[in-house]
């Protein structure tokens, strides 16, 4: 079965993101009084073949474990949008 | 002493570091990331740059290159790696040194000289300084802040593994150009045989460039190989150079 899966990668909490600093400055200048604690990360989109959600899931960890994200300075979390199809 | 350069694709300033290796009297030769041995190298060099472009993150592609397992084994036998700027990175992601290197606090990309001091002298890659003593070094990078967990940094001070870091700052060399923990500028794993650092000596390491201060470095791996015994080093005997 083949599911489709979203990856979110963001700096680790407590470690200084200038990038997320710089963009809530811009959204503070616009006038977007309301918006705080930004954080700019990436997204990555993949399609996993595998038996069930759960294996799914395993494997994705490992390729964030080993090479999506980095350890020392990004957390992620996993989403699994769809059910797998044949 | 054969000194190989690596080179992978979106690497710079490898010429640099070859031309730098045979001014201080070695033999540089280059590897590409596709090869799998070190053709007999005693030392390798990692330039910096952009390896693959700097895709995901700076280095997450290249520690996968097909060199790189021979740059481990080499390294856990204790010979001498160096990684410049892209280098260190690379060598930070590989988990050969500890730590990661993130986007400069400043958000820009910096280039510009900067004064570091060399806190140690017993690496292979530092011996032909004095201790202590100050260099004006260039930089060029976007991301160069050295983060590590605060165990991990009290560890690096306690072990004596801070090789470089940035000087207090002038006019034309202000201080810690990246926001790095604690000034760090370069630093070695616990054999102390690789080392990392974000300044690059190779692009001054000749009087007619206005400055030599980089050459040091390589004058340092010269006299290092020159008095070192041949085979493992004995510190080194069981121990592997991969960081926790």
């Amino acid at each position: 079965m083949t599911w489709r899966v979203n990856v979110r990668i963001l700096p680790r909490t407590g470690l200084l993101d200038p990038q997320g600093q710089a963009v809530e400055h811009a959204l503070r200048a616009l006038d977007f009084r309301e918006a705080s604690n930004v954080h700019v990360g990436k997204a990555i989109a993949l399609e996993v073949d595998a038996d069930s959600r759960d294996l799914a899931e395993a494997r994705v960890r490992e390729m964030c474990d080993r090479l999506l994200a980095n350890p020392v300075t990004e957390d992620f979390e996993i989403e699994i949008t769809s059910e797998g199809s044949p | 002493m054969r000194v190989a350069v690596l080179r992978f694709p979106g690497s710079n300033c490898e010429p640099e570091l070859f031309r730098a290796v045979e001014r201080a009297g070695g033999e540089a030769f280059f590897l590409f990331h596709r090869d799998t041995d070190l053709a007999g190298a005693e030392a390798v060099l990692l330039p910096g740059g952009f390896s693959y472009g700097d895709y995901l993150r700076s280095g997450a592609i290249a520690k996968f290159a097909p060199i790189m397992e021979a740059v481990r084994r080499h390294a856990d036998q204790g010979g001498p790696v160096l990684g410049v700027c892209n280098g260190f990175q690379i060598l930070c992601e590989a988990g050969m040194l500890p730590g990661a290197l993130m986007r400069n606090a400043g958000l820009k990309y910096v280039s510009r000289p900067v004064d570091v001091r060399i806190e140690h002298t017993d690496t292979p890659f530092t011996c032909a300084y004095a201790e202590r003593e100050i260099v004006r070094l260039p930089i060029g990078h976007g991301e160069g802040r050295y983060v590590a967990p605060d165990e991990v940094l009290d560890q690096l001070e306690r072990e004596n593994r801070v090789v470089l870091r940035y000087l207090g700052g002038s006019a034309d060399a202000p201080a810690n150009p990246n926001g790095s923990s604690r000034d760090i500028a370069g630093i070695c794993n616990r054999a102390r045989t690789v080392v990392g650092m974000m300044p690059h000596p190779e692009r001054l390491a000749d009087p007619v460039l206005g400055s030599d201060a980089g050459h040091g470095i390589f004058a340092s791996l010269l006299q290092w190989g020159a008095t070192a015994v041949s085979g493992p080093l004995s510190t080194v005997n069981g121990q592997r150079t991969t960081e926790p």
